[in-house]
């Protein structure tokens, strides 16, 4: 069994209204120092079969076509410490 | 209100040494630009130049190129739209028309209602849920900057083939966006279409129509005037979004205005809205309206900054100037140059214009709100549009002379392939008996576009706000406006593409008589007109026919029943490679309700009642669903147009309707009798026992038929004399046909087939394909 992290951003050029919304949050609650915030998402894939490049395979096909939108998000793969 | 972005860059960093100034292009004219690449022909970049009396600065050249954009322009479309002008007692009731950011019309007691359609169709293709959610964004501020409340909207949609792997990539997408923007905001979603088509695959159309709501007092106007008055820019920062071909600026040879060697930095086509912020830029708008705070005001839409400061300054006058700073431009990405500042398509802004002694309280309200504003000009009486960015002035211009922007003649031709098309009528063997009618009868209501939308519709909110009487599944949206007299507007949206391309003059005029029609079958007086004109390319003569004949079908059918085309939106380039998408205009029509309690339904829902189908049935199958669903079928003529038939039909259901004899009434239109009777029993609950003898000789003809100036309506037995001699009275004809009773939709001699049949097929349709 292998387990593959995929994280998934807007692409930086992209607008990201929930990120500015907990940014404004946060200096509301007095966290005045944070001047950024994206904010995006993370998946955890348990896949049959070791840990190799065929899960990381299977995890990108499934990413793009599912978990990720390529149009506007990006994402990176990678297996659980 | 700050004057300046907190992420203004330092003044001098990048200084106007290195910038793309005014003083700059004069001193070098040979300098190459990128205009092709913006979209500027040569004669157009001549122009430019004629009109500077030097070449453009980089910033200048984007500001031309997307004010004379087709989008912008309307370059190709504005010599035949002029036909749309309302003339004599049609114009009676506009407060405001063509050429405002949205038509304003006087519905009575003080209250003037504003509507418009207009197109997101390619940013619908590339990312549907962002693309329609920013479409949906885009018309709610054309009708708030006219000082209106929005109180609904409305979608019209097309795609290709439903059954295609790109329909099940855009249609979930496109849904989800109008769904999560308007949900967000709290607008209901009342109605509007859906069909499919091979026509739209790669280029599905999605139309969004908003409605507000104002006072008459209430009304503003996108004018710059006062020289003195501070120009302000509130609602988000400016971002890059949407200026993914101004690249081009700093990639050109000439070093474009950055000028500092630096990698133009990635710019992306996509705008993400914010229904949060669009839902604070309302009430903060509102609120400003309110307090008499503002003296003229525009919606950032396409071309964003450049479009406002262009539109506003010209819209004063001639005399009328502006003096804009583009460093205190608020901006999200402090990368961005001038001509990407102009340029951004960013959501959620507005630009207004403010007397410096009403500033205090404008900022009072923009900070009440949590909307930031920022004064970045002044407006001035030099007659220029004048902008300075790190010391340098890189816009210099008569603002008219971007606002107007050229206009085209086009060359038309009628295809040579039309009339192969008329030829070729529907004469394929029809069904015959009543096995068969009841298999077609079927196969057309469990055909995608004649399906029920459930699964659409109710991903959108349809009663948030607690005025909507009617929403879809009915023929029309409607809403109350007022609570005390229960006066209310009603709104339908129509476009049969395949009518269109066998004859775009009719099919414009079909689609004018069916969202008459659907406005009137809710008791509504129909009063207004918009337009949202989706074509291929104008560069094909042939298109350009198509356009010029339904601008011309459009005109002559809104002169015809007295109404105002009161504004609109033209979508062009809508092809992929040669093809275009059939012609389709969506027309949308606005009524006026003088008792939301009297509205009247679609569905069978008193048993009992007396079937009576109103107006003529002639065998009329060109370009008709049955052709098209069962034979995949396109050609002949399609359904005449009478449209004094469709103003009597109109007016016997409003008085009806008044008169409270009504109890349904549904247009007859796509799929004809059959599927009009199987969608009223579905909505009813009830069935029927009806016989097809007093609409015509052939069953199938009575059936099938799309015959315009139709309905079938209810009427309860003890009143139906009454119907019958009022029908009488507007020169309707009425046939009575049955009776509504029992479970199941019975014609007589032919078939019957149970309700929980007909729901099973026309349910199952779209679940079944989308999930």
């Amino acid at each position: 069994m292998a387990r593959v992290i995929v994280d998934v951003m807007l692409k930086p050029e992209i607008h990201d209204p929930q990120g500015e919304a907990v940014l404004s949050a946060s200096h509301r609650l007095g966290f005045g120092n944070v001047t950024g915030v994206r904010q995006g998402k993370r998946f955890e894939l348990d896949i049959d079969g070791p840990a190799g490049e065929a899960a990381l395979a299977r995890a990108e096909e499934l990413a793009r076509e599912l978990l990720a939108n390529p149009v506007i998000e990006e994402f990176s793969l990678s297996f659980a410490e | 209100m700050s004057d300046s972005g907190a992420e203004r860059a330092p003044k001098g960093a990048l200084g106007a040494r290195n910038t793309d100034t005014v003083e700059v292009a004069a001193a070098t004219p040979e300098a190459e630009q990128p205009f092709k690449e913006l979209g500027l022909t040569d004669d157009e970049y001549a122009k430019v130049r004629q009109i500077l009396g030097r070449r453009p600065t980089a910033a200048e050249l984007a500001l031309y190129s997307v004010m004379w954009s087709e989008h912008c322009s309307y370059k190709s479309s504005k010599v035949h739209l002029r036909n749309l002008a309302p003339r004599g007692a049609q114009a009676g009731r506009l407060l405001a028309g063509i050429g405002a950011n949205a038509g304003v019309v006087d519905i009575g007691q003080g209250y003037a209602v504003t509507f418009k359609i207009e197109s997101h169709n390619h940013p619908s293709f590339v990312e549907p849920h962002q693309g329609a959610a920013t479409g949906v964004g885009g018309i709610v501020r054309d009708i708030l900057a006219m000082g209106a409340r929005p109180v609904a909207v409305m979608d019209a949609l097309r795609f290709g083939p439903a059954d295609a792997h790109d329909t099940a990539r855009v249609l979930p997408g496109v849904v989800s966006g109008i769904s999560f923007y308007g949900n967000c905001l709290g607008l209901p979603n009342i109605g509007g279409e859906l069909s499919f088509d091979p026509c739209y695959a790669g280029n599905p159309l999605v139309n969004a129509l908003c409605v507000g709501v104002m006072r008459h007092a209430d009304l503003k106007a996108a004018v710059a005037s006062g020289p003195g008055n501070q120009v302000v820019l509130f609602g988000s920062r400016t971002g890059p979004d949407g200026v993914g071909g101004a690249s081009v600026l700093a990639s050109a040879t000439f070093a474009g205005d950055a000028g500092d060697g630096r990698a133009a930095a990635k710019r992306p086509s996509v705008q993400v809205g914010d229904p949060f912020m669009e839902k604070l830029l309302i009430e903060c708008c509102l609120e400003l309206f309110a307090g008499d705070l503002v003296e003229g005001i525009q919606d950032l839409g396409a071309a964003g900054v450049a479009c406002a400061t262009t539109e506003l300054a010209a819209g004063g006058g001639p005399q009328v100037g502006m003096r804009v700073d583009l460093d205190l431009v608020p901006l999200r990405d402090p990368s961005l140059t001038p001509a990407e500042i102009l340029m951004s398509e960013s959501q959620e802004r507005m630009m207004a214009i403010v007397t410096p002694g009403k500033a205090g309280e404008f900022a009072a309200v923009c900070a009440k709100w949590d909307v930031e504003a920022t004064v970045i000009g002044e407006v001035t009486g030099d007659g220029l549009l004048t902008m300075t960015w790190r010391g340098g002035t890189v816009v210099s211009i008569p603002p008219q002379t971007a606002a107007d922007g050229p206009v085209y003649s086009r060359p038309l031709a009628r295809p040579s392939a039309q009339d192969e098309l008329a030829a070729d009528g529907p004469a394929m063997p029809r069904p015959d008996g009543g096995a068969a009618l009841r298999q077609a009868l079927l196969a057309l209501l469990g055909s995608p576009d004649l399906a029920d939308k459930a699964w659409v519709t109710q991903q959108y909110d349809a009663i948030v706000r607690g005025n909507t009487v009617l929403a879809m599944p009915e023929d029309g949206g409607l809403l109350r406006v007022d609570e005390d007299t229960h006066l209310g507007i009603a709104l339908a949206t129509d476009g049969n593409g395949r009518y269109c391309r066998l004859d775009p003059y009719l099919g414009t005029q079909l689609a004018l008589a069916e969202a008459y029609r659907n406005v009137a079958m809710t008791g509504a007086r129909p009063m207004a007109v918009t337009n949202c004109l989706n074509f291929g390319s104008p560069e094909d003569p042939g298109v350009m026919w198509q356009l010029a004949e339904a601008v011309r079908g459009l005109a002559a059918g809104c002169a015809t029943l007295g109404i105002p085309v009161t504004g609109g939106n033209v979508s062009l380039y809508n092809q992929t490679g040669q093809v275009a998408i059939h012609p389709t205009p969506v027309i949308g029509v606005l009524g006026v309700h003088d008792d939301v309690r009297r509205r009247v339904c679609a569905g069978f829902g008193a048993d009992g009642a007396t079937i009576i189908v109103l107006g003529e049935t002639r065998d009329e199958l060109g370009g008709s669903a049955w052709a098209h669903v069962a034979h995949g079928h396109l050609g002949g003529t399609p359904p005449a147009v009478d449209l004094a038939a469709e103003q009597r039909l109109g007016e016997l259901i409003v008085a009806a309707a008044a008169a409270g004899l009504l109890a349904s009434a549904h247009d007859l239109s796509d799929g004809g009798l059959a599927i009009a009777v199987a969608e009223s029993c579905l909505r009813g609950g009830n069935g029927c026992s009806i016989a097809l003898d007093g609409v015509s000789p052939q069953a199938f003809t009575a059936l099938f038929s799309e015959s315009a100036g139709r309905a079938v309506v209810t009427v309860r037995p003890e009143q139906a004399a009454e119907f019958v001699a009022l029908a009488h009275s507007h020169d309707v004809p009425a046939a009575a046909i049955g009776t509504v009773t029992g479970d199941s939709l019975q014609v007589h001699g032919q078939f019957d087939i149970p309700l929980d049949e007909l729901a099973a097929v026309w349910q199952g349709t779209l679940p079944a394909l989308f999930g």
